[in-house]
């Protein structure tokens, strides 16, 4: 039905969106979803799950050796009494940079990744130009973030999958010695626990 | 290409994309199907968009995303496409015939 720019009617929603409201409308009727369980979900995702988890594990992987060794080697028990658990019941696999070896992540099948730690990926992890070339030429892609490795160092990129995700642990700076966890978890950032980006020195 | 780096980006750039995302993960939650399964048939679709053109992982990304959902829906017989065509056109409606400002409501 034609109508001018001038008719006071509600703006139309695209394409997409107008079916994601019809799928809302049939699933609520047939009563296989709950709307306010959606907002939940929505609310959780948007506002309370982010890179602040995943920092504080690894802030406190710096600080405390023993935690440390109990999340390299099987680290499901502690993030289920954390409440940093996959509802999508994937299992956690931390992965340390050393000197001698940088580790980066990327899903080259669609987008896993650790949301409970990290929450929603950003656009660029999503992007086949990430996916296809982080295997490909991690070193330029690396280079494309702003962070040259030092030629010794070897990159290790690793494949999550809807089972297995993977984070990163940053090298801890150096003078960050006196740092309590909360001023630690401050310089832990997104990209440093996918692989893209180091820790952020203390002076910054 | 540019990588948008630490800047902290909304966890979704459109309203349908978060509600999209919550269908699909309430209905796993709920045991309709697998997590695996969905990410293995959600990389299929990914791949066949990935041929014609590249996927920027925004708005195409949820494209894909909702396409494998109505596709898994429908085969689970969960959904049937000529109720979901129905009510996209009823939505439309709703939506071209609600005042402006006033909330927009299905009636049926």
């Amino acid at each position: 039905m034609p109508h001018d720019h001038d008719h006071p009617h509600s703006h139309l929603p695209s394409d997409p969106a107008l079916r994601v409201k019809a799928l809302e409308t049939l699933l609520t009727d047939k009563g296989l979803v709950d709307p306010a369980a959606l907002d939940e979900i929505i609310d959780l995702y948007q506002n309370k799950i982010g890179p602040q988890n995943g920092a504080k594990v690894v802030a406190k992987m710096w600080a405390d050796p023993e935690f440390h060794a109990v999340m390299l080697r099987d680290p499901m028990p502690v993030l289920r009494d954390m409440g940093l658990y996959g509802r999508q019941g994937e299992h956690m696999v931390f992965v340390e940079n050393t000197e001698e070896t940088h580790n980066m992540v990327v899903c080259t099948l669609c987008s896993c990744y650790p949301w409970p730690l990290l929450g929603i990926p950003p656009g660029w992890y999503k992007s086949d130009a990430y996916r296809a070339r982080a295997v490909r030429e991690p070193r330029k892609v690396l280079e494309e973030f702003g962070l040259t490795l030092p030629e010794g160092q070897r990159v290790r990129v690793w494949d999550s999958t809807a089972e297995v995700r993977y984070l990163v642990v940053p090298q801890r700076p150096a003078g960050t010695e006196g740092l309590s966890e909360a001023a630690l978890a401050a310089l832990i950032t997104r990209d440093s626990m996918i692989g893209t980006a180091l820790a952020k020195d203390a002076q910054t | 290409m540019t990588w948008c780096g630490d800047r902290p980006d909304p966890a979704f750039e459109a309203p349908w994309h978060a509600q999209v995302f919550a269908l699909t993960v309430a209905l796993n939650e709920a045991g309709h199907f697998e997590w695996a399964d969905w990410a293995a048939r959600f990389g299929t679709t990914l791949k066949a968009h990935g041929l014609t053109k590249e996927l920027d992982g925004g708005e195409d990304y949820f494209n894909a995303w909702l396409e494998t959902l109505e596709a898994l829906l429908i085969e689970m017989k969960l959904a049937e496409a000529t109720v979901l065509t129905h009510m996209k056109k009823a939505w439309t409606e709703a939506y071209l015939s609600t005042p402006h400002g006033q909330p927009v409501k299905l009636s049926h």
